[in-house]
């Protein structure tokens, strides 16, 4: 702040050993799924081989990897675009007064204050008294979304809390309905952090554990399936099967903030285009 | 006003139908007897006084929030300063961004393969055992790294730090720079600002990230049972120890009672700071 004085350096150094402690494990782990055949949990390195990630392909090596995987990245889009959607509407809805506000927004609060555990017991008891089965796409779904939509409903708070209001009232002005200024003035500037909230959408699905566990039915999804196999397997595939899932979230992260960037480009862009107009 | 309401109409629905129903279903089971292949409904108490009535709950719970308050004090530390270095030793925009991403995206990855990092790091023959043998600092291997309350705790730090960094960073922003400057000015030393002027500006961030911190790991079961390897107990893990044994009404008693202890916490905090006022 005042310069490079000894804080700073402290400063840095300490920045520099959390970062280390968030990516060190990870590493290590990233390391050891290249174990050789022979290789154990641990170091030092027997060799170096993908045999391990051959290993994800066989069925009695790690169980349903591949269709436990399939699920959760379906759940995850699904959850990503209700999510996306609930929460812009909401969003919307609490730019005005209406009654019942205050309620459904402490409720949402609470959705994100309550256990997971409670959540995912409640729903799994639910639906055994109504007599109905459990499973991803249903129950599973709905306890997915009370983690994430409150993640977006928040955010979509800050936009709009920062959101000119000129903007539309020029639309309006110039003749444009409700929906034409929702469509090509307010969710063209605000889309970026839409991408946000689909970005946490996707990965909050994707890596739910809690909630998903007795609201999941019989076909488990990807958390669930790798919280089992590290009672059972003690061969370096566990690792490797971090590494993939890891890698896809890395990868996940880097497409949605490539989009992210395009689209304050663009919408940059258009903003100046309109004002040299003006 | 209709048309905010069917707009909020979605959200609505979707939080009555698996937050609010499910757990108003909890608290009608909760009261529920039952044997050993059904639940009758009932209106009994002897879910709550097996709970009540039991040392392990009171010792359960004891050690559920010994590991929230010591995750908390961690968190706390290290969240505060990697959110002061963020805001107020980061100048430029851009690195800003960039810093904060890098702390964001572990979190956006998977809790339990996280949690199991760690084993290759901790254990007997872990990286931190070999070095220090290799560097004779000890003679024999440290057992109480992994599956241990150490283990635990600093998964809890290394699962839940962000939660407390975001919060903190997020107010730091809001500061306005000229106090600092006028702090600076008066004659306040770089410590003096920030026990007199940063600490008390970041409280409501503080307070949200211990809300996320403590409730998280009040709740949590699945870390416990990976790093602590069956050595600790918490409440989460004892609601999903009866649930094994299909005892239903009697995991839902327990869990209205730590429903209750939570929200008592979340409470206080919040008599603490006014964190309305953040929203």
């Amino acid at each position: 702040m005042h310069g490079r004085t000894p804080g700073c350096y402290l400063g840095t150094a300490f920045f520099a050993l959390f970062v280390l402690f968030l990516y060190g494990p990870l590493s290590a782990i990233f390391v050891l799924s290249f174990q050789g055949p022979d290789g154990g949990l641990t170091f030092p390195m027997n060799g170096w081989s993908v045999h391990w990630f051959g290993a994800l392909l066989e069925r009695q090596a790690v169980g349903d990897f591949q269709g436990s995987f399939l699920r959760s990245f379906e759940l995850g889009a699904v959850v990503m675009a209700a999510t996306v959607a609930i929460s812009l509407s909401a969003g919307l809805a609490f730019r005005r007064r209406f009654r019942g506000a205050g309620l459904l927004f402490y409720v949402v609060v609470a959705s994100l204050i309550i256990p997971s555990i409670l959540v995912s017991l409640g729903i799994g008891l639910l639906f055994r008294i109504l007599d109905l089965d459990t499973a991803w796409w249903s129950s599973g779904l709905g306890a997915h979304l009370t983690w994430t939509l409150p993640f977006g409903l928040l955010i979509m708070f800050a936009v709009f809390n920062r959101f000119d209001k000129a903007y539309e009232e020029v639309a309006r002005d110039q003749g444009a309905t409700g929906a034409q200024t929702l469509r090509h003035v307010v969710v063209p500037i605000i889309a970026p952090s839409l991408v946000g909230v689909g970005l946490l959408g996707f990965t909050l699905s994707y890596d739910e554990f809690a909630r998903t566990l007795l609201a999941v039915g019989t076909d488990l999804t990807l958390p669930l399936s790798i919280y089992g196999m590290t009672t059972n397997i003690t061969t370096p595939v566990l690792y490797a099967l971090g590494t993939v899932t890891t890698g896809f979230s890395f990868a996940v992260i880097a497409v949605f903030l490539v989009a992210t960037r395009w689209l304050q480009r663009r919408t940059a862009a258009r903003r100046s285009h309109v004002t040299a107009r003006t | 006003m209709v048309r905010a309401w069917l707009q909020a109409a979605p959200l609505a629905l979707v939080v009555a139908a698996f937050l609010v129903v499910p757990i108003a279903t909890l608290a009608v089971v909760s009261v529920w007897d039952y044997t050993e292949y059904d639940l009758i409904p009932d209106f009994v108490l002897t879910n709550y006084a097996d709970v009540f009535g039991s040392w392990v709950t009171y010792a359960t719970y004891a050690s559920t929030v010994r590991f929230a308050a010591l995750t908390w004090l961690v968190t706390l530390a290290i969240g505060f300063w990697i959110a002061y270095f963020l805001a107020f030793h980061v100048r430029s925009k851009t690195w800003q961004m960039v810093l904060f991403l890098v702390c964001t995206i572990p979190f956006l990855t998977s809790n339990v393969i996280r949690s199991i990092s760690w084993i290759p790091v901790l254990g007997r023959n872990g990286l931190v055992n070999s070095a220090l043998l290799h560097l004779r600092v000890i003679d024999q291997p440290l057992e109480f790294l992994l599956f241990s309350d150490f283990s635990t705790v600093l998964s809890y730090v290394h699962l839940y730090a962000l939660f407390m960094v975001v919060p903190i960073f997020n107010t730091m922003m809001r500061i306005d720079r000229a106090l600092i400057e006028a702090a600076v000015d008066a004659g306040a030393s770089g410590w003096q600002v920030v026990r007199d002027v940063v600490i008390p500006l970041s409280k409501p961030g503080i307070a949200i990230g211990s809300i996320f911190v403590v409730t998280l790991v009040m709740g949590d079961f699945s870390t416990v049972r990976l790093m602590s390897g069956g050595q600790s107990a918490s409440v989460g893990l004892m609601i999903s120890n009866q649930l094994a044994y299909l005892q239903y009404p009697a995991a839902a008693a327990n869990a209205m009672v730590l429903l209750a202890v939570v929200l008592a916490i979340v409470a206080g905090m919040m008599r603490v700071v006014d964190i309305r006022k953040e929203l």
